[in-house]
């Protein structure tokens, strides 16, 4: 079984950040990192890949200035290999140019299961993984909270606001991942050592065949007109409790109708 | 020493595995006065802390000296001194001599599975009567036939309570002094092997620290690591291992008391400005920092010192000495500067305060470093 995992590599999001003045995307000079929602998905993929035989964790990445940082860390987890895209063209991309992209060189992995974040922590789109099924003609799942492969299909726990759905869907899919799906593993000292021979496949949108003018600033349908300050947020409320506590904020909460 | 990716993934990956496995239960363990070892090694084993430097053979890592720096700076980062302390004792100080000196089948026996982290270990010396001077240990060990018999006590053991095996120092011959003395494995669940108390202390709280007695308790003589009679000779060479951790850790653990009372200083406000917008305040940290700067390199050129299979006893024992200093001094002054919070049980800088005590007197006291130093640089008349 081959399963592909998109991960995302970000800015430490413990480090301070910023957006560019003119166009209002995150700066990504610097180092990266593996966003923390995709470890899951590695963690996911290392898993369902342990129990058939033969099978293989490939990464997908498209990141600036040939940036491998977060994909060494999921390699040290222990995937097989990487395939990076990165490409000056490639700079201003919208969620639908990324997802052309990512879906091109998918392909090239030939996978049975295409598992990714239901969003990443720096841009929190959320649309990247269906519509990259879309554009591979995969059918999709997300909010996975577990994933099992039995034969050809792919069974999923579907989370939803009131718990969740079983879902079933043949292969080869789409599968967006929960943070409680499992839990990562650290990359030990092992896994680090090995990851440093592991293959990278760095690749530029020509070796994939893309148009230039689909991809990056050009091509993006989507941009940031404007970016505000946050609204700080109030107070609050102060319940000190005098004995009434519990119904002092049972009644708040059905006030502001939560309960 | 030279920062390599591999350093830092490895920094990063200890940094999350003590983030979500440890630092959450610090507060329930420093209550507790101990923690749960057998849960946690297992964790420790997976990402191969626990037998960076060791074979292959034995499920350890090969990994080079720098690697240790790496995770002694991460472990002087926990929020506590005591889980570190257990962690290093099991990494550093309970079995290098096992794994330089012992059959393959000891290793095989003990050392693997406390690789594997399935195992805890304790490192069994200090005797109600003797600490400083090893040689005065008193615990026995007699041959009889295959087997060691072994009388005596061992106290402030670390680990003690939850050790699976100990790596004992006993007198195994009548030669006195640093003669006739070897280092044996024995295992705690043998008949006669009692815990007789656990010890309250200052600080280190959640690392539980116990008294042993040991009442005819019979030990195969293939339990003995290396050779029968070099038992000091061994310890003195594990030492080391033990003392370069400890800087190692004091390295971390001074980082990040200068780093967090430098954010609490740019904030907290007196005289109507930032208490760091005082001049005192800031050469005194500045000092600080600096020392702790030498400190580091200091310690880096140990490390590279091991790697090049130098003699390190200097560096391991300046080391050793200046940083327990100095991290009290950082822990006093932090405290300090802190006012009345720093005082508080709930802050960490009264844990820090009551945990860098100790290592001015482990691993071998201020006093004891001098006296090699003194004997080293011609001191002390021969
Ligand atoms: C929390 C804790 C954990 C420990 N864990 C372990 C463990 O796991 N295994 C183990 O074997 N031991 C352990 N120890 C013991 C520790 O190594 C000894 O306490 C230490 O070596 C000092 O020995 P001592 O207590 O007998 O002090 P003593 O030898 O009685 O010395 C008392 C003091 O006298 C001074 N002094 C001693 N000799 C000289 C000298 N020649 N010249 C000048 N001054 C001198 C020093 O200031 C010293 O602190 C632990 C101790 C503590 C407190």
């Amino acid at each position: 079984m081959n399963v592909v995992v998109c991960v995302k590599q970000i800015p430490d999001p413990a480090a301070p950040s910023s957006l560019d003045p003119t166009t209002h995307n995150l700066v990504r000079t610097g180092k990266l990192i593996l966003d923390d929602s995709d470890s899951y998905g590695v963690e996911m993929a290392l898993q369902l890949a342990g129990q058939v035989e033969g099978s293989e964790v490939t990464l997908v990445s498209m990141a600036p200035g040939g940036e491998v940082s977060g994909l060494r860390t999921a390699l040290a987890m222990g995937a097989a290999k990487a395939i990076l895209v990165s490409d000056d063209a490639l700079a201003g991309s919208d969620a639908l140019g990324t997802a052309k992209v990512l879906a091109a060189a998918i392909r090239r992995a030939q996978p049975d299961l295409v598992l990714a974040a239901t969003e990443s922590t720096d841009g929190y789109t959320g649309t990247l993984p269906v519509q990259v099924a879309e554009l591979l003609g995969m059918p999709s799942v997300t909010f996975a909270k577990s994933v099992a492969v039995e034969g050809s299909k792919v069974v999923v726990e579907r989370q939803t606001e009131a718990g969740y759905d079983e879902v079933e869907c043949p292969l080869p899919a789409v599968v967006t991942v929960t943070a409680g799906v499992v839990e990562p593993r650290y990359p030990s000292f092992k896994g680090i050592m090995a990851a440093k021979s592991k293959p990278v496949d760095t690749l530029t949108i020509s070796d994939l065949g893309i148009d230039p003018s689909e991809v990056g600033a050009t091509g993006a349908r989507q941009g940031i007109v404007q970016v505000a300050e946050a609204e700080a947020r109030s107070a609050g409320e102060k319940v000190v409790d005098e004995g009434d506590g519990a119904q002092r904020i049972v009644a708040f909460l059905e006030q502001i109708k939560v309960i | 020493m030279i920062e390599t990716d591999e350093h830092r993934l490895f920094r990063s990956s200890l940094r999350e595995l003590f983030e979500r496995e440890i630092q959450p239960h610090v507060d329930e363990w420093e209550r507790a006065g101990t923690f749960p070892a057998h849960e946690l090694f297992p964790k420790l084993g997976a990402v191969g802390l626990l037998g960076l430097e060791y074979g292959e053979a034995y499920g350890g890592m090969g990994a080079d000296h720098s690697f240790t720096v790496v995770a002694g700076e991460e472990l002087g980062k926990i929020d506590c001194g005591g889980v570190p302390m257990a962690i290093a004792v099991q990494m550093a100080m309970a079995t290098p001599a096992l794994h330089r000196y012992g059959s393959e089948d000891l290793k095989a026996r003990y050392l693997a599975p406390a690789i594997r982290g399935e195992m805890v270990a304790s490192i069994a010396v200090t005797e109600a009567d003797a600490g400083s001077d090893v040689a005065g240990i008193r615990t026995r060990a007699v041959r009889d036939g295959d087997e060691w018999v072994i009388n005596g006590s061992k106290l402030y053991i670390t680990n003690g309570t939850q050790a699976d095996w100990l790596c004992l120092l006993a007198r195994t011959g009548d030669g006195g002094g640093h003669r006739d003395m070897s280092l044996i494995v024995v295992p705690t669940s043998l008949p006669g092997v009692e815990v007789s108390r656990k010890l309250e202390k200052l600080g280190m709280w959640s690392s539980d620290t116990a008294e042993l007695s040991f009442t005819d308790v019979r030990v195969p003589v293939a339990n003995t690591i290396g050779e029968i009679g070099r038992g000091f000779q061994q310890q003195m060479v594990q030492f080391q291992a033990e003392r370069l951790i400890t800087v190692y850790r004091h390295i971390g653990s001074i980082e990040q008391a200068i780093d967090r009372t430098r954010e609490y200083l740019s904030e907290r406000r007196a005289f109507g400005k930032p208490l760091l917008a005082n001049q005192h305040i800031q050469f005194t940290m500045a000092e600080l920092s600096a020392r702790h700067d030498m400190l580091r390199h200091y310690a880096y050129a140990a490390a590279a010192g091991v790697d090049r299979g130098e003699d390190v006893t200097r560096f391991a024992t300046i080391g050793k000495l200046i940083g327990a200093r100095l991290q009290r001094e950082v822990a006093d002054t932090c405290l300090q500067f802190h006012g009345g919070i720093g005082y508080m049980a709930e802050h960490w800088t009264s844990r820090f305060y009551r945990d860098t005590r100790l290592d001015s007197i482990g691993a071998g006291a201020d006093e004891i470093m001098l006296r090699i130093l003194a004997r080293m640089d011609r001191f002390s008349p021969t």
